[in-house]
């Protein structure tokens, strides 16, 4: 269908300007999700990733990888640890880069999202990273900006770079995912992390099983190749990895569960349910976690756990995503309107 | 309608849809906005001018009816206008359309019934029927002045956009239109089980995170619905079928006897949910489009009875508000232009026959809030459509006569297009003379 019925400027046609990054094909200009990924793509972010994770060890944790780039980090949703985590990500590429909140100016003032982005392109920004609390806005801006968009979080849609640090995590520790025995517990219906980790899972052969409430299961997402389970223990068993989800017990959960009470009772992860588990299982939360609900302290806190991993990883990974959507760019400001 | 003494019109050789039958090479003299003649020769008179249409590989139809649309006038008027309404429909082949209250204000008294009259009258194009409100404001709870709005010329109530929640004020809606013989038209749908949903409820919904309707909060609704009928005795309208559930509710109901009847609308009955594809705003549809075994349901429903009409649930918005990320961009398909072309691919499917097709579209509606057209004969008004079953085009949104351009199917083939259209004895379309 012709762009001009939707009077759209589309950025779809527009791609072959940019130089194609070595064979990639879900990874030209935008990093929407983990489902228009293929393998090449996922493995090419984490070897990309690996290759910047050394530079958070230096003693000058920087390179000039991304000198003269420019990066705005637009989170309309809040978020404190993403957003740092972008930050440094782009500084330790020496990219500039520009914070923008929900509570700026132009969007108190009702400025639409897309005339905020498109303001921010003639500024001449490259990449724009976009946190929303709309399943989908991350899509609407990568149809009619030019500048590459990174999706940091849409609604309850994905979280592709969230999942790629996960992914990075286990890896770092030597394990492989295809056959891993997965267990992911917690509100699966209203969170972008669980959708990402299923596709990026998924995609890796790995062996997902689903565990909360049925008031926390989507509907009909089996036939995304995952199992799902009411029960927290039986599906414990033999676990060689679980991923606990945070509970949002302050946002719209209304009637999804009894109580905060019930909820731990039945499905908080508690360091007697992980002995069931294989005994070398790792333990992963994207944060920010509420102790003694879906976590016990002692999880937690214990040698399982590779909560802290997946901080440390989140800039690693976000500096090859930066990095391989960043430096291929011609220079925005030649285009800029 | 304005009454401008209108010339004679002699439509030769066409195919003419007559009682649901086809008759075969005959002519039709219009004259003083009637049907004056329908025989197997006419020969123009001589004596006063005479405008010849030949019709020659056309069919001529009564004029289509559409039993719900949404005109946006008064209130709107920077989505769509009576006139930018009236000339789509035209433009579609309908002769008369039936607009929503949901209007600002709410046409709940007959100072806004009038007002959208008389705007249809000086836009001078199909005809337009004014559904009435159920309850002031679509509030839900106070019933609308029923009598004012009929006798003003309302044809059917309805809160359209919203259900009517509470039974007992349904009830006491179905108890008094039915004394008014007033059919009540109801968008079916249990606002609790549905709310904060956009799209239907289904893997495409988790796949894309979205919050889900599911077919539950239609079918809970139609249920409810029929029972009210039931036991009111009054008509009911269904608008919008989209689910298995409601088809098979409505069958029911039918084989027990329950005045009841529905609608199906095109994207209904062709789009899946995949059509929402990645986050397109213009499937963005209530009810939505649901899933295949719900196509196939809603089409049987069409081939068997169960879903006597089709209509389009025309819903014209402005650019920049589909131009939002899909949880705030608002429901809405535009139908008017593409309903026709839409509903012969049910012909070409095999689901229904071309003269059944029609029927959905005339003299079925018209039957269902009782209004006049409908059907072709000596004596009737001379409301008509003349369609070219074979000619092949493609939706280009940017040529719409609506100021809505929000449809899933541009750049869409379709086969079977409106080439004149005639009400009240005048042409107000020609797909040629570009009307």
């Amino acid at each position: 269908m012709p762009s001009s019925y939707r009077h759209k400027t589309s950025a779809r046609g527009k791609e072959f300007l940019l130089k194609p990054l070595k064979e990639s094909k879900g990874l030209k200009k935008n990093l929407l999700t983990i489902k228009s990924l293929d393998l090449r793509d996922i493995e090419l972010i984490i070897d990309t990733a690996a290759a910047f994770h050394e530079v958070s060890g230096r003693v000058i944790k920087k390179v000039p990888a991304l000198r003269g780039k420019t990066v705005a980090n637009l989170f309309i949703e809040p978020s404190t640890r993403t957003r740092t985590s972008f930050e440094l990500a782009a500084k330790r590429l020496s990219a500039d880069i520009v914070n923008l909140s929900g509570t700026s100016s132009s969007i108190v003032k009702g400025e639409s999202l897309l005339d905020t982005a498109r303001a921010l392109e003639s500024m001449g920004v490259d990449l724009v990273v976009l946190r929303h609390s709309a399943a989908g806005a991350a899509h609407m801006l990568a149809e009619t900006l030019d500048a590459g968009i990174i999706n940091a979080g849409d609604g309850a849609h994905e979280h592709p770079t969230q999942a790629l640090v996960d992914l990075f995590t286990i890896q770092s520790r030597g394990k492989a995912v295809s056959g891993l025995r997965v267990v992911m517990v917690g509100d699966i219906a209203r969170s972008r992390v669980a959708r990402s980790n299923i596709q990026l899972l998924t995609k890796l052969k790995a062996n997902v099983c689903l565990v909360g409430p049925p008031t926390m299961i989507p509907s009909y997402v089996e036939d995304m190749g995952v199992s799902v389970s009411y029960d927290l223990e039986s599906s414990l068993k033999g676990a060689d990895l679980v991923m606990i989800l945070r509970v949002q017990h302050e946002r719209g959960q209304r009637g999804l569960f009894p109580n905060i009470n019930e909820y731990a009772r039945l499905y908080g992860v508690t360091r007697e349910r992980l002995a069931l588990a294989a005994p070398d299982v790792l333990v992963l939360h994207p944060g920010p976690m509420n102790r003694g609900v879906e976590i016990s302290p002692d999880v937690a806190d214990g040698l399982s756990s590779l909560v802290l991993d997946q901080v440390a990883n989140g800039i690693a990974v976000r500096m090859g995503v930066l990095y391989l959507l960043g430096a291929t760019r011609e220079a925005q400001s030649l285009r800029a309107r | 309608m304005a009454r401008q003494h209108s010339t004679d019109i002699l439509i030769r050789n066409g195919k003419i849809l007559r009682s649901g039958k086809r008759v075969t090479g005959a002519d039709l003299l219009i004259q003083s906005g009637i049907v004056t003649s329908i025989k197997r020769r006419i020969e123009p008179s001589t004596k006063y001018k005479v405008k010849v249409i030949d019709a020659k590989g056309k069919i001529v139809c009564p004029g289509f009816i559409d039993l719900h649309v949404h005109l946006r006038e008064p209130g709107f008027e920077y989505k769509e206008t009576i006139q930018s309404g009236a000339a789509a429909a035209v433009a579609g082949g309908f002769t008369s359309i039936c607009c929503m209250p949901n209007t600002r204000p709410v046409n709940d008294n007959k100072a806004v019934t009038h007002y959208i009259l008389e705007k249809a009258r000086e836009a001078g194009l199909a005809r337009v029927r004014p559904i009435g409100a159920i309850t002031m404001g679509l509030n839900g709870e106070n019933l609308a002045m029923m009598g004012e709005l009929a006798s003003a010329g309302c044809v059917a109530l309805s809160d359209d956009g919203y259900p009517v929640s509470n039974s007992l004020i349904m009830r006491r809606a179905m108890e008094y239109a039915k004394a008014l013989n007033l059919t009540i038209v109801d968008h079916c749908e249990d606002c609790e089980l549905s709310k904060g949903g956009v799209m239907h409820e289904g893997l495409k919904s988790t796949t894309l995170g979205l919050l889900g309707i599911p077919s539950a909060a239609e079918d809970v609704m139609v249920a409810r619905d029929i029972a009210l009928a039931e036991m009111t005795g009054c008509n009911l309208h269904l608008a919008h079928v989209s689910t298995s559930g409601a088809v098979r509710l409505v069958r029911e109901a039918k084989a027990r006897g329950v005045s009841v009847t529905a609608e199906a609308c095109p994207h209904h009955f062709i789009l899946t949910d995949e059509a929402v594809g990645d986050f397109d705003t213009y499937a963005k549809v209530n009810p939505p489009l649901r899933v295949e075994s719900d196509v196939q349901a809603v089409r049987e429903g069409l081939s068997d009875g169960t879903i006597e009409v089709i209509a389009t649930d025309h819903a014209p918005h402005a650019f920049e508000e589909k131009e939002q990320d899909f949880d705030h961009a608002p429901f809405g398909i535009t139908g008017l232009e593409t309903a026709f072309g839409l509903t012969m691919s049910l012909v070409d499917d095999g689901v229904l026959d071309f003269e059944t097709a029609v029927c959905a579209l005339t003299k079925n509606p018209a039957k269902v809030f009782g209004l006049e057209g409908g059907d072709l004969s000596e004596g009737g008004i001379a409301d008509i459509t003349v369609i070219d079953p074979n000619e092949e085009w493609t939706v280009d949104p940017s040529a719409f006569r609506s100021k809505g351009r929000n449809t899933p199917f541009a750049g869409r083939r379709l086969k079977g297009r409106v080439v004149t259209t005639i009400v009240d004895g005048r042409v107000v379309f020609s797909k040629d003379q570009g009307y």
